[in-house]
Parts: structure tokens; sequence; C-alpha cells
């Protein structure tokens, strides 16, 4: 299971990044959420895997690890507050000037990084 | 003794009041700093004849224990004669300043650097502890650069004073290195412990590197070679400045700080090598530099490089008796080399020109300046009778003494002969060429000699050098002693401080060095020609700006290369950054990477289905990404995977956060996306393939990670939270009491983000004009469903309900202000969807900055609370009520932390929607016809 979940993992860190390395703000904004389920899921699972194990006191008798949870929780709300606001940033780009490209350049033209 | 602070406080704190004075009447600024000078002196003269300095006073006080800092100062000998030379040779600056600045110049900023400088200065003489005498040692540097740059409109002062800064900044860094590593030896930073380490210190495998971080401290604050070329190009300063930061004292710091660790770091070979070497070059190179410059500070700022490197030569040589020389020779040099530099600035004030072969007969037109020159210059030659003989004498027979450790017997007295051969005959063309021979004709013919005051200070300072040279044994053997004992850290060497020691080898020394002074003198036309076409070519200035410029160079091209202000290739080279460290990290490990699966959770077919669901849908998502509205569904795919993932295993609180955040998320998603092209365009296929290529060795590293990990067995501290959760939280629900309480401090730092996010948002989204998207399913018509508004309107009393319980129960049951304001927050936003930004604003007025601010004050005030009934910051409290009606109710403080977190989450979310929605409702001013234009 864990090698699954490990799995999984790595799917969505790489479509995460390939999505970040897109031309257009889009795209990015989606690599990033990407990229955020997967390190949520990472810190999670720090903490092992357990099942019917919820750090409700009292509920059972076996308890998963609270700490990594916590930390989660927090870093979910965060990751939206930041999403929202590269979303506005992209939204802010747009307005001002007139495109969608991550480097506000018109014209993807097909100049690659060697170019410069 | 804890005047003894007082002494080193003063001049920082009267260094702003003089620059206030000076805006009132400038002639208030060198009062106010002469009186500071004068009090500080007389609190050290009365400290010292009350207290008992048989040995080392120490002060201190714990400042960070944690790290062996200490603020701490120590009075001993070489710090009594330091500061009070510092003190002493201060006032009479300030005096000589009060008349040398002009008019147009300002006051009050000139004093108070001059200040900030003095204290600074006192501060490393006074430092018991280590690492403050860095800060202080630091703190000399700032201040010499603002002295230098003092005429900032002067081209040469601006890059004087960026020199010296980056070289003995760059030094200074060197020393906090040293210092670390030495504490780290020793065990502490206090001089009185290191001090008594010396053994410990020297068998160290770490002395090397700490001597040679330290002497690159001291030498470059010293202008030793090879970092001297700072000195001649910071005399761009004011002559006072020079006078005092350049010649008297900063210059001597880093002497002062080599005499301070002599006891601890002396007595090897590589202290013989690396400080006598250093101190040899430097004292031949700066005399041979200084017989050719023309420009009467040029010449006053080589012989001082001179002299210092003499003092560190005679540091270097490691025998007691030579320490005793050197902080002879140390006081010496303060007093002709000051009244030298000042004698350099009344010429410049009164002939308007520093250049020797202008200058020329002003013996006859100021007679008395002309007097105090000659003895002053004298005293740098070594002549007998002053005090500059004396301590040549002892440093020429200390060079006889050690001779045999440099070489063969004779090469070292021989080379220390040459040195003082150059000494005399700079001496002299300083004297000649300024005050006999004859001037240039261009020269004003109307010079007279300066105010009386400008040259009193002068006449203090040669009466010193006569005095001094004639009754040594009276007026500074019982001082010397003192400084000795204190640098030695035993008791002093005899020595005898006399006029004559009877015909001796040194006499023999003293008197070549007369004779070849004045031949080199007679020879000198010749000689300038031979160095003007060979050496003097060499210019260290040159070297120095040719790798500073290669150095920005190279930061230059190594930024173009790798920042070309695109995100793409930033982010790139970010990512291929982490590849290669995670690789090596792989590669470099060499136990099994992976462990025995002992927590493995078992093997559960409907959530293996549930996870490639997800891989699939991930997948998907990047497949469909340029078909953006379409995308969003696989997107919500994996949101809500992940989201029952949390609940398959364990963690209730996570999932219901998750659920709510994704339904935001995607709500926030779609509006944008009206304003955004509803498809990206292509981009070039090889880039794709690249990034395609890292994305999968990122995903690959990712998965090896986590497996290593997780496969591992583990131990956590999670026993501590799940037994202290109930007691010392009061609540059941661990994951709640760990952000509310354990690590409140962290949620209230997260919520704070979560706010200015927020308002980042709102302040980026005013007067926002946007090219209105695709009309597409979100056009007005059928904008607002029936069916949807009923139902909204059904369901708002049962969300704010049902928020209000998850809130209140979050203590002890999955629940909580995130999660509460999160489900709160998507009732009040599809009320904006069901019925229209204006609808809904007209009905129900949310103040979201109201929310965010109260949630964050409630946050804090419980926090503080806590502080005030005597407990650290956000300490939480609970007990239990009896509530009519309701029962036995447990309420822990906390929970008001937890309300604010609600309002922080609630007012920063409907914030965001709503600032979103309320976009597509201002009027556009005219619609934008193109997609490149925008009004």
């Amino acid at each position: 299971m864990s090698l699954l979940f490990a799995l999984l993992i790595g799917m969505l860190t790489a479509t995460g990044i390939f999505l970040t390395l897109r031309a257009q703000t889009f795209p990015v904004v989606l690599g990033l959420t990407l990229l955020s389920y997967a390190v949520n899921l990472f810190l999670f699972g720090m903490g092992r895997l357990a099942s019917n194990a919820a750090a409700v006191l009292g509920a059972q008798t076996r308890y998963a690890d609270p700490l990594p949870q916590a930390l989660v929780l927090t870093a979910i709300v965060i990751a939206f507050a930041m999403t929202a606001f590269v979303i506005v940033l992209a939204l802010k780009t747009r307005a001002e000037l007139g495109n969608d490209h991550v480097d506000g350049t018109a014209d993807d033209a097909p100049e690659d990084d060697s170019a410069r | 003794m804890a005047t003894l602070i007082l002494i080193v406080l003063l001049p920082f704190l009267s260094a702003p009041i003089i620059a206030l004075l000076a805006g009132w009447d400038r002639r208030a600024a060198p009062w106010a700093a002469g009186i500071t000078t004068l009090s500080a002196l007389v609190l050290l003269g009365l400290l010292v004849s009350h207290v008992d300095l048989a040995t080392p006073q120490v002060i201190q006080f714990a400042w960070i224990p944690q790290i062996g800092l200490d603020f701490a100062f120590r009075l001993d000998g070489l710090s009594i004669l330091f500061s009070s030379l510092i003190l002493l040779i201060g006032l009479l600056i300030i005096v000589y300043a009060r008349y040398y600045l002009a008019p147009q110049d300002h006051p009050g900023r000139f004093f108070s650097g001059l200040m900030l400088f003095m204290g600074a200065m006192l501060g490393i003489a006074l430092s018991e502890n280590l690492i403050q005498l860095v800060v202080f040692w630091e703190l000399t540097s700032l201040s010499s650069f603002l002295l230098i740059s003092f005429w900032q409109h002067r081209k040469e002062a601006r890059q004087g004073a960026r020199m010296a800064l980056a070289v003995t900044g760059m030094g200074g860094l060197a020393l906090l290195g040293g210092v670390l590593l030495l504490g780290h030896v020793v065990g502490s930073y206090n001089l009185s412990v290191i001090l008594g380490a010396g053994d410990t210190l020297r068998a160290s495998p770490l002395y090397l590197p700490i001597l040679l971080l330290i002497l690159l401290g001291a030498f470059t604050k010293s202008a030793q070679f090879p970092f001297h070329f700072w000195l001649p190009n910071a005399m761009a300063a004011p002559t006072p400045v020079s006078a005092y930061l350049h010649s008297a004292t900063m210059v001597k710091a880093g002497i002062f700080l080599l005499a301070r660790l002599f006891p601890v770091l002396s007595g090897t070979d590589a202290w013989l090598l690396l400080v006598g070497g250093a101190g040899l070059i430097t004292f031949l190179l700066g005399a041979y530099t200084a017989l050719f410059k023309h420009d009467l500070k040029g010449l006053l700022a080589y012989s001082t490089i001179s002299h210092l490197g003499l003092i560190t030569l005679l540091f270097g040589f490691g025998t007691p008796l030579a320490a005793v020389a050197g902080i002879f020779h140390l006081i010496n040099h303060a007093t002709f080399k000051a009244s030298l530099f000042m004698v350099a600035g009344i010429i410049d004030h009164e002939t308007g020109t520093r250049d020797m072969r202008r200058l020329g007969g002003l013996a006859r037109k100021m007679p008395h300046t002309a007097a105090l020159a000659i003895v002053a210059a004298a005293a740098m030659a070594g002549v007998p009778l002053l005090n500059g003989f004396l301590s040549k004498e002892m440093f020429f027979s200390e060079a006889l003494e050690v001779a045999p450790d440099f070489g063969s017997v004779w090469l070292l007295p021989l080379l220390v002969t040459l040195g003082g051969v150059m000494s005399v005959a700079y001496s002299i063309r300083f004297v000649h060429d300024t005050f006999f021979g004859t001037p240039d004709p261009d020269l004003p013919q109307e010079i007279h000699e300066p105010p009386r005051m400008m040259r009193v200070p002068v006449d203090i300072l040669v009466v010193v050098c006569l005095a001094v040279g004639i009754f040594p044994a009276l007026l500074i053997g019982g001082l010397l002693n003192f400084a000795a004992g204190a640098v030695l850290n035993a008791p002093p060497p005899h020595f005898s401080l006399a006029l004559w020691h009877g015909f001796k080898l040194p006499l023999l020394m003293s008197t070549i060095a007369l004779g070849g002074g004045i031949l080199v003198f007679v020879l000198r036309r010749p000689l300038t020609r031979f160095h003007e076409h060979g050496i003097g070519r060499l210019n260290a200035k040159i070297l120095y700006d040719a790798l500073l410029q290669s150095l920005q160079l190279a930061a230059r091209v190594v930024t173009r290369t790798f920042d070309q202000g695109r995100l793409q290739s930033m982010t790139l080279w970010t990512l291929i950054t982490a590849l290669i460290a995670g690789g090596i990290g792989f590669l470099s490990y060499h136990a099994p990477l992976f462990g025995p699966e002992h927590h493995a959770p078992a093997f559960d077919g409907i959530t293996a289905v549930g996870m490639l669901i997800m891989m699939a849908a991930a997948l998907a998502a990047v497949w469909m990404h340029p078909k953006r509205l379409l995308a969003l569904l696989p997107m919500s795919v994996v949101g809500l995977g992940v989201a029952l993932l949390f609940v398959r295993y364990s963690a209730p609180d996570l999932a219901l956060t998750q659920l709510s955040v994704e339904v935001i998320t995607v709500v926030l998603m779609l509006l944008a996306l009206r304003y955004l092209p509803a498809q990206s365009t292509a981009e070039p296929r090889p880039r794709l393939y690249r990034d395609a290529l890292i994305a999968l060795l990122s995903g690959v590293g990712a998965t090896i990670l986590t497996y290593a990990v997780m496969s591992r067995d583990y131990e956590n501290i999670a026993g501590y939270f799940l037994a202290k959760s109930l007691t010392e939280g009061g609540g059941h629900n661990v994951v709640n009491v760990i952000l509310v309480d354990f690590r409140g401090y962290d949620t209230f730092g997260e919520i704070s983000v979560l706010a200015l996010a927020a308002l980042g948002v709102f302040a980026l989204l005013q007067n926002l004009r946007l090219p209105q998207g695709t009309p597409g399913p979100g056009s007005r018509s059928a904008a607002h469903p029936l069916l949807f508004q009923t139902l909204s309107q059904l369901l708002l009393p049962l969300t704010l309900v049902f928020g209000l319980y998850i809130l209140l129960r979050g203590h002890n049951a999955p629940g909580g202000g995130f999660i509460a304001g999160l489900i709160v927050a998507s009732a009040l936003i599809t009320q904006y969807l069901a019925h229209g930004i204006h609808h809904t604003e007209n009905r129900l007025l949310i103040p979201t900055h109201g929310a965010i601010g109260l949630g964050l004050l409630l946050a804090l005030g419980t926090g503080l609370a806590s502080i005030g009934a005597g407990y650290p910051f956000l300490t939480s409290t609970f007990g239990h009520w009896q509530i009519p009606f309701l029962g036995n109710l447990e309420l822990a403080s906390a929970m008001v932390f937890d309300l604010g977190v609600f309002l922080v989450v609630l007012g920063a979310s409907v914030l965001m929607l709503v600032q979103m929605a309320h976009l597509g409702s201002v009027p556009l001013d005219k619609p934008a016809k193109s997609e490149g234009v925008v009004s």
C-alpha cells in the first residue's frame, strides 16, 4: 500500500511539475495545485498510514500521529490562499499586459532558453 | 565598574545629539563632541584611580548566554592605554577639526561620525567578549566609511571609502570566523578564559585556520601587505580623519588585536612566519614607496603603512621585550604621525595644495608650524632626544636578538636598517620640500600661520614627543610596564628606558640609518627617475579595480545565464538544481534505501483503485490542460480523491478541510477562467519533451523518497501530544488542540498569512479592468437558475448552524475554526452564485475586512491575556462550567483563539471570492476589442 501511495505522490509531483513549467498562467496554477496535493500527501504520509485510528481521544485505543495532520491542515489552507493569490496575479497580468504568458510577453514565439 | 560601560556608550549617545545640535548652531557640534570626549576621559581617570588594577577587572551581563555571547567589558593595562590614547588624541583632533572644516562643510555629520567612531573604538579597546569586540570592529569600518566619504561630491572620496569598506569589511568577516572557531576550541568567548588557554589552542588542529582568519582581520585593518592599498586611497578623507582614524587609532586596531591575543596565538613558527613576514614586507615596502610620493598625505600614508609594518614585525618576533617595544612604538607613532598629519592639513588649508613639487620655502612664512613639523619629522626618523629614537632602538636591538630565526644572522638587521635608512630619507624630504627649497611661482603669496587654536593640538603632541624622548623612564615607564603586563598576561620583562645605552650595535644601526638616509635624500632625483620607470608603475589600486571588475563581470555573466527574467527558465534551473542535489543525495547514500515495512497498512482493493483513478485523473489533467474548463474536471477528481484518502487513513479534520477548500478553489478557478483565454497556445515540441523528462525524473525522485521514508520504522513524538492533549489542552481532538494550543504560535502566523493574502488579492483587484472573456456558461441570462436560488436559500440557515456546530465541537471532535470558517464561507459563496452579487450584497452585507481584523485581534488577545496572567504567549487554560439547560460544559480559552481562526478564514475566503466576482460587474469604460489592448 505504501508503494502505491508513493507512486501516487510521484505521479502528482510529475504532473504538477510539468504543468508548472508551462508558458501560460492558468496551467501553472493547475500545476501548483497538483504539487500542493503531492506535498500535503507526502507530509501526511510521514505520519504513516493508519486505518480507523483518528486522533480523537476516547474513540479507540490506537491513534494516528496527530502532528503531521495538524501541519497538513494549515498547509491546505495556506495553499488555498496562495492559489487564490496566484490566480489574481494572473488576472492582473492579463489586465495590465494584455496576455496570459508567465513572463508577460505577448508573443510566445518559439524562442528557446538558449536563444538569448 | 559600571562606569566602564558608560564610557563606551557616551560617544554613541552624543552622536545623534550632536547631529541635532549642529542644525541649530554649527558651533555647538565641536563643543558637544569635545565635552563628551572630556567627560569620558574624566570618567576613565576616576575609574582607574578607584579600582584595584592588580588584576584585570571585568564587568559582564549575560546577553545570549546560549551562544556564549555576553555583554562584557574589561579594564586592564592594555585597554586603559589604548582607550586613553583614543580619547586624548580624539580631543586634540576635535579642537583641530573645529578650525579645519570649511563653512560649507556640515559639522553635524562630521562630528557625529567622529563620535560614532570613537565609541566603536573604545568598544574594541574595552571589550572582554570577543564577539562583542567583532561587532565594535565592524562599527569602526562603517564609521570610517562615513568619514572617508565625508566630501561626498568627490569621486575619489567615494571610491576610497568603498575600497576601505570592502577590504576591512572582508577582514572583519574573516575575523568573525576566526573568533567563532577560537571560541569553539576554547569553550568561551571571554578573554579571561581565552588568555589562559594558550596551550590548548596552540595544540588544537584548528590553530592554523584560527590564526589565518584572525590575522586576515588584523592585517586588513592595520593595512599590512598585501592589504595595504586601501589606506592611501582613504586619504581622500578630511585631514582630521586621516590623522585620527588612519594613522593614530583605527589602523592600530589590528595591532591591538595582535597584542590582545599575543599570549595565546604567538610562540609558533606559523606566527613568526606570517606576522613577522607580513610586518617586514610592509615595513620595507611602505618606507620605499613613501620616498617617491609627491602628495604630503600620500607620503604620510605610506609612512604610516611602514610604521604599522614595523610594529607588526615587533609582535611577530614573539619575544616579551619585542612586545613591549611594539606597544611603545604604537604610542610614539600615534603622537608624531598625528601631528604630522595635522601639519599637512594646515599647509593644505593655508596654501591650497599638498603637492611637494609645488610647495617650498614655507619656513619663512610659517616658522612656528615649520618648527613643529621638523621636530615631529625628526621623531619619525628616529633622531635622538625624541620618542621615535627610543622605540626604534629597541626595535633594532630586538631584530638583532631574533635574527638567527630569520635565516642568516645579518640578513634581518640589514633589512631593518635599510628600512630605517628610507624612513630617515622620506622624513628629510617631507621637511625639505615643504619648508625649504624653492616654491612654485603659482603659489599664493599671502601665506601665514594658521589660527592659534589649530596649532595648539600640534604643539601639545610635539611637546609629548620631546618630553618622552628626554625623560622616558619617568613619563612612560610605568604605563608601559603596566600595559606590557596586560599584553603578556604575565609579569612584564625587565627593560630599561634610557637615552644612552652605551656604544652597542643598535646605536650603530641608528647611526647608519641616519647617515644613509641623508645620502638617499641627496640622491633622490636619480632614484625617483629609476623608480618611476620601473616599480612605480605597479599600482595595487589598478590590481584591485581589475579584480573587482572581473568579479562583477563574473557575477553578471552568471546572473544573465540563469536569470533571464523569464519564469520558465528560472523554474527549470531551480528544478534541475533540486534534481542534482537529490541525485547526489541518493547516490552518496550507502545503507539500504528501503526499510522492512513494519508499519505497512494492509492492502485494500478499493483504496488501491481509488489511487489509480487519482493517478489517471492527474494524467488526464495534463492531457486536457490546453482546454482549460475541461481540465478542471480531472483536477476536482484528484482533489476529491485526496479528501477521501484522508478519510480512509484516519484524518477526519483534514478530509473536512480538503473538501471545503476544494469547493472554494474550483469556484475561484471558474471565476478566473471568465477572464482568461479558454485555450492555451501550443508550445514547441522539444520544450515539451524536455519538461516531460524533468517532470518524470522529479516524480521518480518523489516516489523513491516517499517509499524510502514510509517503509522504515519510525519514532515519533505523537505520544506526548496524545498524553497531554486532555490534561493540558483540555480537548479530545488532538489535531485541533495542537493547532490552537501546542502550536498556537504557528497557527497565529498562518492566519496572518491568510489575512495578508486576502488583503493582497483585494489590493490587486482594485480598479482592475479586464477584457470580458468568452461569454460561456456564465453569461447573464442563464446565471441564476430558479431551482438553485430556492435551494440555496433553504440551505443557508442549515449550513450556518452546521458551521457553528463544527466550530464549537472542534476542540473535542473533528472540526474547528479552519473547517467551520471554510464551510460558512462556502455557504455564503453559494448565495452569491445563486443570486448574483448585487442581489446578495443588498440583503447580506458581510464586513469581511472587519472579520479578518477582529479574528486576528481575538487570536492575539488570547495570546496576550496569557502573558498578562504570567504565562508564555498563547498558553491556554480550561475549565468546566455548569450552564443551565446545557449541562456541564468544558470550555478552553483556546476556543476563543479558534474563534479568531474561524473569523479570519471566513473573512479571507469570502473577501477573495467576492472581489473576484465583483470584477464582472465593473462597468468597462470601453469594451476591449482585441486581446492585446486593455483600456
